[in-house]
């Protein structure tokens, strides 16, 4: 097994307030590793590290060392790391452009200018996505026509389109109906085996099924990572057991 | 007042009040001088302050650092947007007219009529930027676009038709002003058209002014067409905003 993920002792801060307290992860290649926990316990911050989004808020800064790829990510331009660690977000959130554009977008600014080499991409996209056979026909219509399901699976396509190493999904189903969820998690499954996948969510069923390792993080600390079964089914901590059974959280 | 204006200009509007100089005979006078004038003004004042105003707002909006110093920028923009016309004359007056020797020539006239909107193009311009939600730019960081890709592929194409809607209801507050053109000495009396921009000129709301002001009753009837074309111009102008707003943001939705 690979380590492609590593953080080291990483404690984070906005502004005063601090967010994460050395946190320590393996993250393995070709695996969906989940990440649990209540409200404003640091998970979305600990994502939000790993492909340098954090970067963009003024008040943000980190100790500690996050290593992608055997690289230190301080030692590579954010854009070149943010390429490599694609993201997904919680809200769909396609470009308000035709369905053709936003998938063409990514490769077009790593310089793909031919247009068959780019919509032999965007097909690709689609498909590894399951959206191609929907939309195949209606590609240049807008992508703010799609149902919300759908904008998410866009949003997934856009990311594989740039053909990352890593995709980061933070909450990708929090605003989506079951069935859309269901549909997100069988891609996630899918997709597991060219890509290595960290998923943020908030519903302990979704990080059972889906996910092969999980974490669970409270006040900033990361309280257990293991496998997931074993996590479910006996965790070590008191406080995981207490939030998985619904104590609080 | 539209009702007087009309009342008394609209006899006196035609083809021949459109493409006819000024004259001391009020049957022979016309417009052409002035709005053509009005025409080179406004051009020129787009060209100068529709780039530099959207610029400013890009850079207020999305590179400068919170500090003290762009507080202070921000503070005075909204202030100078709310500076009354005639001192921007005082200072077009002093600045360009006299101190850079542009004499009262059309490119004095543009350049104070561009600092005179520039204030509201940079306030109208931030806001359409503002608007843009942050998941898009989030979208794109997100693909590994830079800060310039995001903003040019994204950000201001989103924001184009509240930029567009701001930009041009400027404009055509600079056409619709007398003030500091009469501060800078645009001419009432001209009797050719701008051939460069350093000509001398005149433009519609100083002719009314000047046609106003005259004693005689022909002469206000002639005042009272030319503020009818100069409404119907400013129409235009917003009626186009409205348009363009209307077309974008049909493909807009977030």
């Amino acid at each position: 097994m690979t380590t492609v993920i590593k953080t080291i002792n990483l404690n984070a801060w906005y502004g005063e307030k601090l967010a994460l307290i050395d946190v320590n992860t393996e993250i393995e290649e070709n695996k969906i590793t989940a990440i649990i926990g209540p409200s404003g316990c640091g998970k979305s911050t600990f994502i939000r590290c790993l492909n340098r989004m954090n970067d963009l808020v003024d008040i943000f800064r980190y100790e500690g060392e996050i290593i992608v790829d055997n690289i230190n990510i301080n030692d590579i331009e954010p854009e070149a790391l943010r390429k490599n660690v694609g993201m997904v977000f919680q809200k769909p959130n396609p470009f308000p452009k035709s369905i053709y554009d936003n998938i063409a977008f990514g490769p077009k600014i790593q310089g793909v200018k031919d247009k068959g080499e780019l919509d032999s991409i965007v097909e690709q996209s689609l498909k590894k996505a399951a959206l191609w056979d929907e939309v195949k026909d209606r590609l240049k219509d807008s992508a703010l026509g799609l149902s919300g399901g759908q904008q998410q699976r866009l949003c997934i396509a856009r990311t594989v389109a740039v053909e990352p190493e890593i995709i980061l999904f933070d909450e990708p189903c929090s605003a989506l109906d079951p069935i859309s969820t269901s549909k997100i998690e069988d891609l996630m499954i899918e997709l597991k085996k060219k890509y290595t996948i960290v998923i943020v969510t908030h519903n302990m069923q979704q990080a059972a099924r889906a996910s092969d390792y999980t974490a669970f993080f409270l006040d900033g600390k990361l309280i257990e990572f293991g496998d997931t079964k074993q996590l479910f089914r006996k965790p070590v901590e008191k406080s995981t057991e207490d939030y998985i059974i619904g104590r609080f959280g | 007042m539209l009702w007087d204006a009309w009342d008394k200009g609209a006899d006196w509007l035609s083809i021949k009040f459109l493409t006819s100089f000024p004259s001391r005979f009020p049957e022979e006078a016309g417009i052409k001088s002035a709005l053509m004038g009005s025409i080179w003004l406004m051009v020129l004042t787009a060209i100068m302050s529709i780039p530099m105003g959207i610029g400013s707002a890009v850079y207020l909006e999305e590179y400068a650092r919170k500090s003290i110093l762009t507080q202070l920028i921000e503070l005075n923009i909204s202030n100078l947007a709310g500076v009354p016309s005639i001192v921007y004359g005082i200072l077009g007056l002093a600045l360009f007219v006299r101190g850079l020797n542009m004499e009262r020539s059309l490119i004095s006239g543009a350049l104070t009529l561009t600092l005179l909107i520039l204030p509201i193009i940079i306030i109208s311009s931030r806001e359409a930027i503002r608007a843009v939600p942050s998941s898009i730019r989030d979208a794109s960081y997100a693909l590994g676009a830079t800060k310039w890709q995001t903003i040019s592929y994204h950000v201001l194409p989103a924001a184009i038709p509240g930029i567009l809607t701001g930009n041009i209801l400027a404009l055509s507050r600079a056409i619709g002003e007398a003030a500091p053109l009469l501060m800078i000495g645009a001419l009432t009396f001209i009797a050719f058209t701008p051939e460069s921009i350093f000509d001398p000129f005149t433009a519609l709301p100083i002719q009314i002014f000047n046609w106003a002001s005259r004693p005689q009753a022909e002469f206000q009837y002639l005042a009272a067409a030319a503020i009818l074309v100069l409404l119907a111009l400013l129409m235009t102008m917003n009626a186009a905003a409205i348009i363009i707003r209307n077309k974008y943001q049909k493909n807009l939705k977030w």
